[in-house]
């Protein structure tokens, strides 16, 4: 091998004794490209197709708009509470020692393992007017299930871990001297909370809240069940998206969900921006 | 501060000093919030599951599950699993050997694009190959004069499937292959090995521990999908109802044992998963050590 690295110029890969490079990356790529990339290019294919008119019909209709505003606007205040109560969580699992610790920490991640139409129908038949927790919400007038606040229930359910599972491992990692010196200076233990620990969890917290968001966006399991599904008033963007393909109606299907993927990638973006920011204001 | 509890290499959330922990009652106020809300919205969920499956007894429970309809449901859902995820194990394996033990253009563009079905709404990833295969679709036509079904049939609800759980193992084995470097590959070769000896003796036994914890994760997401398969499906009663799907019929239908019957099975499975992922993580914590959390 006489392949001088100061006369190496553009070079696809760097040399290595290690085989299967052509192999691998070959299969990879052809297998993601006809899994994925073929069939997310058919969509967009599909949606410029549709002729700039047609979209901007679609994506004006009042029904469209509604659930796109449900969609959002419930996984937004989701991830909100998910921030909260997510913090809170992964705090005292941190922090704190109780027994049965390692069992409550596995639990945070039920979520993830449960099938959405299960925890749907277990949430629907909780918040039910004669459910377990909606039996005790109804005298208060507070109605759950097949009403948007049953959508954000939902959400919530969804998207704790991950808060919870973004934010821990960085609490993990929290020098406990810093908190010590500041203890030392003077501060109090809210003090130190809300000036020394919180801005040094922020980027973590933002990086939860997003993908609790982004997730709260496209649910659709858990979420049809205690919806109610009502046009207009609770009726998510991925279920119109169901009824306009039963509809036969695909250029509409195709439209909302090239909506809902670019305002996702606008979101992420922007989300991107303000940790990139926030690491940068707090190290 | 000459605290020597502070100073001992104790676990810290042991240590107690004033400056560096909250009041009792502060920490009382917080566990009792963080357990208030796991409670309500972990635990009750999973409880009523089980609660309603057994509503109207064990012979209920027993005759919802014998159901002709539920055992073909719950078949194809372990069909579809035992197609969909030895072929992402496959992918994953080949895209983290490529990814991590070498360096080429475009790594990092790659990377993302394998992360690309988690940012995806399930619905939509069922919606694109509606738009390939359908009636109307880009290949409906040919499809049709060839008398080749993939909608509304198994091969649908697998594609759809694998979309859903494409990036799990990959996602798994990348940071973990990356951390553990070349160095073992490369004395394999050195000392004789071909490329699969040394795959087989060497990375796969490195990575072993790592792999099950991915094949868990896509696992329980191929047996509970519910969204993408939902639009790929068709609905049609003992033939292309994955459980999940039967789930909702059963519901739809006012038939609460019938479903949370289902549902308690898929519920179970959560829970073996969630312990065996848990004791993975106990055990070989160093072993899956770049991935925790996901």
């Amino acid at each position: 091998m006489t392949t001088a690295p100061a006369k190496a110029g553009w070079r696809f890969r760097q040399p290595s004794v290690i085989p299967g490079f052509g192999l691998t990356l070959g299969f990879s790529l052809a297998y993601l490209t006809l899994i994925i990339l073929i069939p997310l290019s058919g969509l967009i294919w599909r949606s410029a197709a549709l002729g700039w008119a047609d979209f901007w019909a679609i994506a004006t209709d009042r029904r469209t708009i509604n659930a796109l505003e449900i969609s959002f606007g419930t996984a937004f205040i989701a991830a909100a509470v998910n921030v909260v109560f997510g913090t809170i969580v992964a705090w005292v699992l941190v922090r704190y020692n109780f027994p049965g610790r390692r069992i409550v920490d596995a639990m945070v991640d039920l979520p993830f393992a449960l099938p959405t139409a299960v925890a749907g129908i277990a949430l629907t038949t909780l918040y039910a007017p004669n459910g377990w927790v909606g039996s005790l919400l109804s005298p208060l007038g507070i109605k759950v299930a097949y009403t948007p606040l049953g959508i954000v229930i939902a959400l919530i359910f969804i998207g704790l871990p991950f808060v919870v599972r973004t934010v821990q491992p960085i609490m993990e990692e929290i020098d406990k001297e810093v908190e010590e010196v500041a203890a030392t200076l003077g501060a109090n233990r809210f003090q130190i909370i809300s000036r020394v620990l919180l801005p040094g969890l922020a980027p973590a917290i933002v990086t939860g809240f997003a993908l609790a968001f982004a997730r709260g966006v496209g649910e659709y399991g858990s979420v049809i069940f205690i919806a109610g599904n009502l046009p207009y008033k609770s009726e998510i963007a991925p279920l119109l998206i169901v009824i306009r393909l039963e509809e036969y109606n695909y250029e509409a299907a195709t439209a909302i969900a090239a909506i809902m993927l670019a305002l996702s990638f606008v979101m992420l973006l922007v989300i991107n921006l303000v940790q990139t920011w926030s690491r940068k204001r707090y190290g | 501060m000459a605290d020597p509890e502070i100073k001992s290499y104790a676990p810290h959330h042991e240590s107690q000093s004033a400056a560096v922990t909250e009041s009792p009652t502060a920490r009382a106020v917080l566990m009792i919030v963080a357990f208030a809300f796991l409670g309500v919205f972990l635990l009750l969920p999973l409880i009523i599951v089980f609660n309603e499956a057994f509503s109207k007894g064990i012979g209920a429970y027993a005759e919802a599950l014998s159901n002709p309809d539920t055992r073909s449901a719950i078949r194809l859902t372990l069909l579809v699993a035992a197609i969909s995820v030895p072929l992402n194990v496959v992918f994953g394996i080949s895209a983290a050997w490529a990814i991590a033990k070498f360096e080429f253009k475009g790594k990092a563009f790659l990377t993302t694009l394998i992360d690309l079905p988690f940012s995806v709404s399930p619905v939509i990833s069922g919606l694109v190959y509606v738009l390939l295969f359908g009636a109307q679709g880009l290949l409906g036509g040919w499809l049709k004069a060839h008398g080749i079904v993939i909608l509304f049939a198994v091969p649908g609800i697998v594609l759809a499937t694998i979309f859903v759980t494409f990036p799990f193992v990959a996602r798994e084995l990348i940071p973990l292959m990356q951390e553990q470097g070349n160095g073992d590959e490369e004395a394999a070769l050195s000392l004789g090995a071909n490329g699969w000896q040394t795959f087989w003796y060497v990375t796969l036994p490195n990575v072993k521990w790592g792999l099950l914890y991915g094949v868990l994760l896509c696992n329980a997401r191929a047996m509970g999908e519910f969204g993408a398969v939902s639009v790929v499906s068709g609905h049609i009663r003992g033939l292309t109802n994955t459980m999940p799907l039967h789930v909702e019929i059963l519901y739809n239908e006012y038939n609460a044992v019938g479903a949370f019957a289902v549902a308690s099975l898929l519920a179970g499975l959560a829970l073996v998963t969630l312990v065996l992922k848990t004791l993975l993580e106990m055990r070989y914590g160093a072993e899956i050590a770049a991935t925790r959390g996901h």
